[in-house]
């Protein structure tokens, strides 16, 4: 067994009303790739910054080569050795690759910044990677996959003896994908310990020699890659089989509520079509940006549609906007809830009726106890808690605050409903409800789109699943029988069990990806 | 010390204040305490008390209004040339109070377009507006008061007692009353609070979040109108530097009353305390002799003190 390199004990951090992580044990040993798998929100990222200096924990030891330590912040971490990439990425568009490869650490000739020479190194070390990008170009143009490989690049400049990779292969192609292996490979060799999270079970087989599965913030499981099938690493992520989280979904599809013709959109979109009848999900997948967000922003209004025609119930939209969207029947439910879902400084009162308000109106005043009523049924079917309706919504629980979101559609009649990534950063048990609510609705006989990152959701709730690749529709397939390969293999607009089974030689992998989230 | 935490975060700084300043000026300065002094106060509280809910207006949609002085300025100007130019008192009367009050409405309507449509910065339209205002006051008046209004106007609406309660005095507490409903009763409230916690939530929901952002600076306008109408007639002339302090006052007023800068937070009953506790601040320091110079620095920092106390309740409430 090689040399322990970092270890962390009884790691808990709590943020106001949500336990991210608790009593969490995990080590990283020399030249090895340990997994973190688990649901979004189960503690995954919060762990990882917590060892690369992001956040204090509020109670637990790090230990760096046996010693204790105690990060200030993430350059402290860094300029010891533990280097990170995240999803989100920490680069300044308005700079350009180089500005950035370089930010905080510049190189300088005389007391003034020493470009050739900055220029010089950034060049070799995108080389070396393989990345074929161009140093001076400004971040901000770039594409989402090539952000990720400056960020990739920025990581691998410094000497570093642990490597903490966050969803890396998220937005690359199968080229790049087998590079970055590659390089896994050769910094394994150099005895870097690497800390991997992605959802692709495929995947994290081909790389990964250790695994531990966090769920609610814990750590429930640690073992090594060779012992773990898909079958034991989805029920220690759920706690659950799928039969007990994704509720059958029986559906009559009635008529036809929204017809999609060709849509095209300022953002990129193009060429899309698709139907969705009464009583139907219709479940959108795609990698990170493929579009599938766009879609659904496109048809509430949020984005300039630029060509093509949106029929809903026979009645052709010219231009949606929020205002007529909701007139016609369409409530959308953006992925970022508390960007652009919620008034978070407002009550649940408030939250769960503004979009519904001129209903509870007489004589041109709100008839509060009516409204009070309304909601309080609301609340208490929809089981939010703490059910004080007067109450900052702030003070929620994430599952409750999306709770509170998606009982907007109960405010108003609505025919078509579009959830833009609704069981994202909430717990299992909420996220039933959730899917609960979609069935409810369903069996009522409102349509409903359903965008998701999180494949298994898609595969388990749609009747039909429309999968998006570079701005427009890939592939239509019934949702009854359609398989994760089936879908990936739409999503990369390739075959994917070419890319995870090539060079790899022993493993073929289970066939399984279980997420493609980024 | 709990139950004082709770209130600090629940209402704000606002109540400690004012606790601290009576005790310390009724100790300061018997005078303080006397019925003719706090019924002065009580007057003078009115102008401040409209202006605050107006301006408190624009801080719940997330904005404010440096411009509320100036245009308290040209009503004055407005309504008075208008009054001189028509010879009988009762028509003078009407028609100078409707122009004015129009006047100030105008120029809210064209802060809150700029505003709400074209998407500037409020400081940078107000700011603006503070300049276009209070010259065109001075333009049209060559910066010279305006006197020989008709003598009603000082009688009923500067010095007038109906049932015994100052005419100021009525006008501001209907006044209050009727924001009271609009935001707590009334869609237009609700939206108001909505598109100022989150601009796109709102605009989400279904919310004409421009139309309200600039109905918002409109009602400022009006009421900013009434003040100025008001003014005029206690001062009994046309003033074209009258309510310089006024920007800085109902802005303090309405953040120590616990109303937001971020937007989204507070209700006119902590913003009318608010304007009460400067008024106070201000009679208090007359009485003791403070230099104006010195209230003008007292109450800058007083502004500042405020907003920092609402920083500091935000952190407060975690996150």
């Amino acid at each position: 067994m090689s040399e322990l390199l970092l270890k962390a004990e009884n790691i808990t951090k709590t943020f106001p009303g949500v336990k991210a992580l608790d009593k969490v044990n995990f080590d990283l040993r020399a030249g090895e790739v340990h997994v973190l798998f688990g649901e979004n929100g189960a503690g995954k990222s919060t762990l990882t910054k917590v060892l690369a200096g992001s956040y204090l924990p509020d109670e637990g030891d790090i230990y760096l080569r046996g010693q204790k330590m105690a990060f200030k912040n993430p350059y402290d971490a860094r300029s010891r050795g533990v280097s990170a990439v995240y999803q989100e990425f920490s680069l300044v568009p308005k700079l350009t690759v180089v500005e950035n490869l370089f930010l905080g650490r510049e190189l300088t000739k005389r007391g003034f910044l020493d470009k050739e020479a900055m220029l010089k190194q950034a060049r070799a070390s995108l080389e070396d990677l393989g990345f074929d990008l161009d140093p001076m170009a400004k971040v901000g143009g770039l594409k989402r996959a090539e952000r990720q490989m400056v960020e990739i690049t920025k990581a691998f400049q410094e000497k570093m003896s642990v490597l903490i990779l966050d969803e890396p292969t998220a937005s690359l192609s199968d080229k790049e994908v087998i590079r970055l292996f590659e390089l896994i490979v050769r910094l394994k060799g150099e005895g870097v310990g690497i800390i991997y999270i992605s959802h692709r079970i495929d995947e994290l087989k081909k790389v990964g020699d250790r695994i531990s599965v966090l769920r609610d913030g814990r750590n429930v499981a640690t073992m090594d890659m060779a012992e773990a099938d898909e079958e034991k690493l989805i029920s220690l992520m759920t706690g659950r089989d799928y039969e007990e989280i994704f509720p059958v979904i029986e559906t009559t599809p009635g008529k036809v509520v929204l017809e999609v013709q060709n849509l095209s959109t300022v953002t990129g979109l193009h060429d899309i079509s698709f139907q969705v009848r009464q009583g139907e999900i219709l479940g959108i997948a795609g990698l990170v940006g493929a579009g599938k967000s766009r879609v659904g922003r496109a048809l509430y209004g949020l984005e300039k549609v630029t060509g093509g025609t949106v029929i809903m119930e026979g009645y052709a939209v010219e231009e949606p906007t929020p205002i007529t969207s909701l007139k016609l029947g369409v409530m959308y439910f953006p992925a970022d809830r508390h960007k652009e879902g919620l008034v978070l400084c407002r009550s649940v009162r408030e939250n769960q009726t503004m979009a519904a308000l001129p209903l509870f109106e007489k004589k041109g005043f709100i008839d509060l106890k009516r409204e009070e009523s309304t909601v309080r049924g609301i609340v208490k079917k929809m089981n939010v808690r703490p059910s004080r309706i007067h109450g900052a919504i702030n003070n929620l629980s994430g599952g409750n605050q999306q709770k509170v979101m998606l009982s907007r559609g109960l405010t108003r009649e609505v025919k078509l409903f579009i959830f833009d990534e609704a069981s994202c950063g909430i717990d299992v048990g909420a996220k039933r409800e959730v899917y609960l609510f979609l069935k409810e609705q369903a069996e009522k006989g409102a349509a409903v789109i359903f965008i998701s990152s999180e494949l298994t959701e898609v595969l388990h709730l749609s009747h039909n699943i429309v999968v998006m690749h570079a701005g427009t529709v890939a592939k239509t397939m019934p949702g009854l029988g359609a398989t994760e390969e089936d879908v990936l293999s739409a999503c990369f607009g390739y075959d994917y069990q070419n890319i995870c089974n090539n060079g790899n030689g022993s493993r073929t992998g289970g066939s399984v990806a279980n997420s493609i989230e980024g | 010390m709990d139950l004082l935490k709770r209130i600090f975060v629940k209402v704000g700084v606002l109540p400690f204040l004012l606790v601290a300043l009576v005790i310390l000026f009724s100790l300061a300065e018997h005078r303080f305490m006397s019925l003719s002094n706090l019924l002065n106060v009580g007057r003078q509280t009115t102008y401040l008390a409209i202006v605050t809910a107006g301006q408190m207006l624009t801080i719940l949609c997330a904005g404010f209004d440096l411009s509320v002085g100036s245009s308290v300025a040209l009503t004055s100007i407005v309504t008075s040339m208008v009054m001189v130019s028509v010879a009988d008192p009762t028509t003078a009367m009407v028609l100078g109070i409707l122009a004015g009050i129009g006047t100030a409405t105008l120029v809210g309507l064209a802060n809150g377009i700029t505003i709400a449509v074209f998407r500037v910065s409020p400081f940078v339209v107000t700011l603006g507006m503070l300049s276009v205002a209070h010259g065109l006051a001075l333009l049209i008046s060559s910066g010279v008061p305006i006197f020989n209004m008709p003598e009603q106007l000082n009688t009923i609406f500067g010095l007038g007692m109906v049932w015994g309660i100052p005419v100021p005095v009525l006008v501001a507490a209907s006044i209050v009353a009727l924001i009271w409903l609009l935001l707590s009763r009334t869609r237009v409230g609700r939206y108001f609070y909505a598109l100022g916690g989150n601009r796109e939530a709102a605009r989400l929901s279904g919310i004409a979040v421009r139309k309200y952002t600039a109905l918002a600076y409109v009602l400022c306008g009006t009421l900013t109108g009434i003040t100025g109408v008001m003014l005029t007639a206690r001062v009994a002339s046309g003033e074209p530097n009258l309510g310089a302090n006024l920007p800085l006052e109902s802005i303090a007023a309405a953040v120590i009353g616990g109303v937001s800068l971020r937007g989204g937070e507070g209700n006119i009953i902590g913003a009318i305390f608010g304007a009460i506790l400067i008024v106070t601040i201000r009679n208090g320091m007359d009485l003791m002799n403070i230099s104006s110079y010195l209230q003008m620095v007292v109450m800058g920092c007083l502004l500042i003190f405020a907003v920092v106390m609402d920083q500091f309740r935000l952190s407060m409430k975690g996150r």
